[in-house]
């Protein structure tokens, strides 16, 4: 469905931030992509999103595609109308607005007919945003305030939803929770996402393929499953190594490099 | 007491006009961020046009008021495509100074374009006050506050109710996310500046009548601010019981300082109170609170 060749972004037309991505999301499918701050995730999905543009930032080589179609460097306006919804970090949402006020908006692009049916699908998934659309969204907790992003998402009937970090600055029990939702989203109404995470336990967890970011270059792909048992990814990204939970009092200087770095 | 009902409802019926030519400004306000300070300008022009076309060419009334809202719809559009979108994601400084820099150029393109002498706008409402329960009370007056109030009453259930209403205030609230979800931020600023220009056009036609039309018309800009800031920058709502404030408070005012000091009451007496309330309640009376998580 969505394929990066050899993407490069460059900020202000002189730095470098993604260094040639290569990437497929498959229809139907969670991909993730994993990493470090700093890594570059977040902005490969600004990237397909096209909001990229408004940070003075450019795809310059490399393509994207989405549905055969070349999509690079496009209005983050004309990107949503594909099909395309970037569920950015940070719950963005309309902070003024209520949260059944947010969801009409993220229908905007839907035919009027619509609306009540994708209201009751949102709320059929996050029942408590029923409970709570008449307040101000900015007064809803985070965890609703992730749920509000992501049913503003949906509102719009996206072929292809950019996920980021959902699980930013949340409670354990509401990370799950929504992971949980994003799985029914994906299996029951069969929205293919691209999902990007720090939290890469519960991103391996529930994606089928999954990439590995470092210093704006992919490093690693696998299928989930793989890339859970690969020994470099479990020592950096899943704190694992082979006798279990590792104490700092024992990290050596000498301990494992991140060879591919180089 | 009946002094003071005069001066009240005086002030109040002003004060609804003050609202029409604030809501101009909210409207900008509210959809795109930008505080234009140019906005009694825009009524200035609305006004030299709809004199020229009704003095000068003697077209009927409705197709003079017609041509100014059309007319002011074009300008408010060039004004925004030329000036204010270049400027979209600049300081908030670039902005107000391109608006002040607007402002003196329609002063001065105004008298040039349609002659700098008082022109009036004739409007087939009578002279002769009525009496109402004692007070006294112009036609024009009463039909420039029902004009003003279906206009504050259309637009504040337009953003409140229609989806188009609720994505100009998503617009306004964050443009990066409104783009994420595929609304046109653009359009949505040419669609804010398009209502500004037909309440200026409105604006100018009655503040015309009133006052007659020459660059002076345009310091009815100037009671916009401390309309705006009691009410709140970003509410309707606030705009109108703004007005009536300002209009009430400073027509008593007037009435009862004037004759100690000489006049200049009613200018000063509006700021006065703006800054009062800059100090107790900066976002107004219904503008809004800015959620702060801590």
């Amino acid at each position: 469905m969505l394929t990066l060749v050899n993407m490069e972004v460059m900020f202000w037309g002189l730095i470098l931030v993604l260094k040639g991505i290569s990437l497929q999301v498959r229809t139907g499918s969670v991909t993730t992509l994993i990493g470090a701050n700093g890594a570059g995730k977040s902005t490969t999905l600004k990237a397909i999103s096209g909001l990229i543009k408004l940070e003075r930032g450019e795809v310059t080589r490399g393509s994207i595609e989405f549905d055969g179609q070349k999509i690079q460097n496009r209005y983050p306006e004309d990107i949503a109308r594909l099909g395309i919804v970037y569920v950015r970090e940070g719950r963005r949402i309309f902070d003024e607005l209520t949260p059944e006020e947010n969801l009409l908006v993220g229908s905007y692009l839907r035919p009027r007919g619509e609306v009540e049916e994708g209201l009751e699908r949102v709320y059929h998934y996050f029942p408590r945003l029923k409970e709570r659309r008449t307040i101000r969204a900015g007064y809803l907790s985070g965890g609703e305030q992730q749920m509000l992003a992501i049913g503003s998402a949906l509102m719009a009937k996206p072929k292809l939803l950019l996920l980021d970090e959902p699980s930013l600055g949340l409670a354990p029990l509401i990370v799950v929770e929504i992971f949980e939702i994003i799985r029914r989203l994906n299996q029951e109404e069969g929205v293919t996402i691209l999902l990007v995470e720090q939290n890469a336990r519960m991103a391996l967890g529930l994606a089928d393929y999954g990439y590995v970011m470092e210093n704006g270059k992919i490093v690693l792909d696998a299928p989930a499953e793989k890339l859970k048992e690969d020994e470099d990814v479990r020592e950096f990204y899943l704190g694992l190594s082979k006798a279990g939970r590792k104490s700092f009092q024992d990290v050596k200087s000498y301990r494992r490099r991140k060879r591919w770095l180089g | 007491m009946d002094f003071f009902l005069q001066l009240l409802v005086n002030g109040l019926m002003v004060g609804a006009l003050y609202a029409l030519v604030a809501l101009g400004f909210v409207l900008i306000y509210k959809a795109t961020d930008a505080i234009n300070f140019a906005q009694g300008e825009l009524v200035m022009i609305g006004g030299f046009i709809v004199a020229v076309l009704l003095g000068s060419y003697g077209f009927p009334l409705v197709v003079a008021v017609a041509g100014t809202i059309v007319a002011m719809i074009v300008l408010a559009f060039g004004v925004e495509r030329m000036i204010l979108r270049p400027l979209i994601g600049r300081p908030v400084i670039a902005v107000i100074m391109a608006t002040i820099g607007l402002a003196s150029i329609l002063k001065g393109i105004g008298p040039l374009l349609f002659r700098a002498e008082t022109k009036n706008v004739p409007l087939p409402i009578p002279d002769a006050p009525l009496f109402v329960s004692g007070l006294l009370i112009s036609p024009i007056q009463i039909v420039a506050v029902a004009i003003s109030l279906i206009f504050l009453a259309l637009f504040g259930s337009f953003f409140l109710r229609s989806r188009i209403g609720i994505a100009m205030r998503a617009v306004a609230d964050s443009q990066q996310v409104a783009m994420a979800m595929g609304i046109s931020v653009e359009r949505y600023f040419a669609l804010a500046w398009a209502m500004a220009g037909i309440v200026s056009a409105i604006g100018g036609i009655i503040w015309g009548n009133l006052l007659g039309v020459d660059v002076h018309l345009s310091l009815v800009g100037l009671k916009v601010f401390p309309v705006v800031i009691l009410g709140g920058l970003d509410s309707i709502l606030g705009a109108v019981v703004g007005g009536l404030i300002v209009g009430g408070v400073e027509s008593v005012a007037a009435g009862y300082i004037d004759p100690y000091v000489g006049g200049g009451t009613k200018d000063f007496i509006p700021y006065l109170l703006m800054i009062v309330i800059l100090m107790i309640r900066p976002y107004g009376l219904f503008g809004k609170e800015i959620i702060e998580r801590v």
